[in-house]
């Protein structure tokens, strides 16, 4: 490396370490919390060491027994022992009693074990349990990712659906999917006759139509999802309004609904559909438009063969930023939605800060992630120098 | 039909602002509830926002925490952008890919791991945490505002500065510095404006006494609406539209400059 070239690598080191650091390597610790499975392993090492022998069929033998005895009685963390119990809970509901009553009857418990345990809880003398223990003795697991796609693994080992009132995943991605879609289609209808009619502004009116987009663009989304709250509040501005024309009696339900979403939604990225498309649309010389109308083509022909095809660039490019901002979006289903309307990014955050099963907020965000991955590599397919760095 | 699409533009222009401009009423009104028409006019929200402490507070969290990462994100981005305009080294495409990823892995994914990983280094409910993150979002933009102003930067004016005499670091600081300024400033106002409308990743790292002004609006919406929250919209609108204003101004100066130069 020449003079400069070092120079270079210096100039960018440190914040290249920053965000290796605290944003590369946080986002590796989430994809593989997606396949962790320490808690097992951590609790019982014992009974992990044991059922390393044992082949499956049938029920283990004493050695399995004692051991898990023995780990059961071994002075242990609570953290530890609770994350055990999570974990087998999740796999399989009931497990939490089941576990828990054994610690706590343990130490009464004589040997051999093979016989005082399933005396203690019919459970512990069937195959099922000590498959259980076995299958999540692996340090890895595909759980959570399955999980996500609700899909769970037998005990023989094969892939199956999970319960249906367990089954909310695919619902759930789907779910984003068709809002983020519906809300880019909005973007696109609603943003190409406004860009088009930016674009044939001058002076003043253009300054002012301009700022109409811009300043909206600059209000954090909080602000502008918070204003919307406020608006169609049940007793706010919209519903007064309603009832003092008299179109309703009593004050209709609007906010917590699909229709608020997309209305909110619509609301916040618009801006990123109309700026890529005004940009476009700036450039384009009405020479072209003229030239086909002069060689005879109708309205509709000049603008559907000739106009059309010059901007779809900024259709594309504002669409895919709408698309994949979407895909993501939290702030404003949370406050204008209900329940039925959250999008993958609630489970997130559900998963993380609520029910902390770290590994299933894991899975939804790496499925999240590849979904948005994607998305970005379909759009620099299609748009070869697409800038991405607008503001979110 | 042309004229049909011009109403049909006016009244989405009209649907972008209009539930901004709503807020603005119902935040001077006298009343509990957020409606209109208001029962009457009062400027007891803002007194309420400017005497309750937890406003302030937060308020003066989000300048703090604002101001740090403006200026780091600044520093550090700045210092980046010279360094990826300057020369090609083995690995730089690689180092692109990861100053973008901030922008493009949603936001929820960057809060979530952040949260996961800051825990495990003691580094939630805490400002240096917070500040950290900020400027992890903040500064790939910074790169590429300062790198837009480096770019346009015409080195023949560097050369003759140095071949009239002037030092590198004279020729750094009376030539190349006013001629990047704009797209410094506007970068640092970025990274402000960034951190300062930031929720999703205060929700995972902070805790009640590190909440900024968005935080605390987001749990006083989720609590009780009270119309402090229009109040405290209204000023977050007011000092975004002031950002956006000192970005623009520094847009226009830079236009000014590289003209003048270029003459």
């Amino acid at each position: 490396m020449d003079r400069n070239s070092r120079l270079a690598v210096l100039l960018v080191a440190p914040l290249l370490l920053l965000m290796i650091v605290g944003f590369v390597l946080p986002l590796g610790t989430t994809a593989f919390k997606a396949v962790d499975n320490p808690e097992v392993t951590a609790a019982l090492p014992r009974t992990t060491a044991a059922l390393g022998q044992w082949s499956g069929d049938g029920l283990p033998d004493e050695a399995v027994y004692a051991a898990f005895v023995e780990d059961l009685l071994s002075p242990q963390d609570n953290r530890v022992f609770g994350g055990l119990v999570r974990r087998l809970n999740f796999e399989q509901t009931g497990m939490r009693s089941i576990i828990s009553g054994a610690r706590r009857a343990a130490e009464g418990l004589q040997a051999p074990y093979s016989e005082s345990l399933p005396a203690l809880n019919a459970v512990w003398g069937e195959p099922e349990v000590w498959q259980l223990l076995q299958t999540h003795s692996n340090p890895y697991t595909a759980t959570y990712l399955l999980r996500a796609m609700d899909l769970r693994m037998a005990a023989d080992g094969s892939i199956i659906p999970v319960d249906p009132q367990q089954a909310i995943f695919r619902e759930l991605f789907l779910r984003t999917f068709i809002i983020s879609l519906w809300v880019t289609v909005f973007a696109v209808l609603l943003g190409y006759p406004t860009a088009w009619f930016l674009s044939t502004l001058r002076g003043r009116a253009e300054g002012l139509a301009l700022l109409c987009v811009l300043v909206p663009f600059w209000i954090s989304i909080l602000v502008r999802s918070t204003a919307w709250f406020i608006v169609l509040q049940r007793e706010g501005p919209i519903n007064a309004a309603l009832l003092a024309t008299g179109v309703i009696d009593t004050p209709q339900a609007i906010i917590f609904t699909r229709p608020a979403v997309y209305l909110a939604m619509v609301h916040v990225l618009l801006p990123f559909q109309i700026l890529p498309l005004l940009a476009v649309m700036k450039r384009i010389r009405p020479d072209y438009v003229r030239a086909a109308a002069s060689l005879g083509a109708r309205p509709w022909q000049q603008f559907l063969l000739v106009y059309l095809p010059m901007t779809m660039p900024g259709v594309a490019a504002g669409a895919v930023m709408v698309l994949m901002l979407s895909v993501g979006f939290y702030i404003t289903p949370v406050l204008v939605g209900g329940l039925r309307d959250q999008m993958v990014s609630y489970y997130i955050a559900y998963f993380t800060n609520t029910s902390i099963n770290l590994g299933m907020a894991a899975a939804l965000s790496l499925l999240l992630l590849i979904l948005t991955g994607l998305l970005v590599v379909a759009a620099a397919r299609v748009l070869p120098g697409l800038n991405l760095g607008a503001r979110v | 039909m042309m004229m049909a699409i011009r109403i049909f533009a006016v009244l989405v222009l009209v649907f972008l602002v209009s539930p901004i401009v709503v807020i603005f009423p119902l935040s001077f009104s006298s009343g509990e509830i957020l409606t209109l028409p208001t029962p009457g006019w009062s400027l007891r929200w803002y007194e309420d926002f400017f005497t309750a402490g937890r406003w302030l507070e937060a308020t003066r969290n989000s300048f703090v925490v604002g101001g740090f990462t403006m200026v780091i994100a600044t520093t550090l981005g700045t210092l980046a952008a010279f360094g990826l305009n300057m020369a090609r080294f083995p690995g730089k495409k690689t180092v692109l890919v990861i100053l973008s990823l901030p922008m493009v892995v949603p936001v929820i994914v960057a809060a979530s791991s952040m949260y996961v990983a800051f825990s495990a280094w003691g580094l939630t409910n805490t400002f240096t945490g917070l500040v950290i993150a900020h400027v992890i979002v903040a500064a790939p933009y910074v790169v590429i505002t300062v790198l837009a102003a480096v770019q346009t930067l015409d080195m023949t004016l560097v050369r003759a500065a140095l071949s009239l005499g002037a030092t590198p670091v004279q020729a750094f600081r009376e030539v190349v510095l006013p001629l990047i300024l704009p797209g410094v400033i506007a970068g640092a106002v970025f990274a402000f404006a960034t951190s300062f409308d930031e929720l999703v990743i205060a929700i995972f790292l902070t805790g009640p006494g590190q909440f900024t002004l968005p935080r605390q609006m987001f749990a006083g919406l989720r609590e009780m609406l009270s119309p402090t929250i229009a109040a405290s919209a209204v000023i977050m609108v007011v000092l975004s539209v002031v950002l956006l204003l000192i970005s623009e101004a520094a847009r226009n100066y830079a236009t000014r400059l590289q003209g003048g130069a270029r003459q």
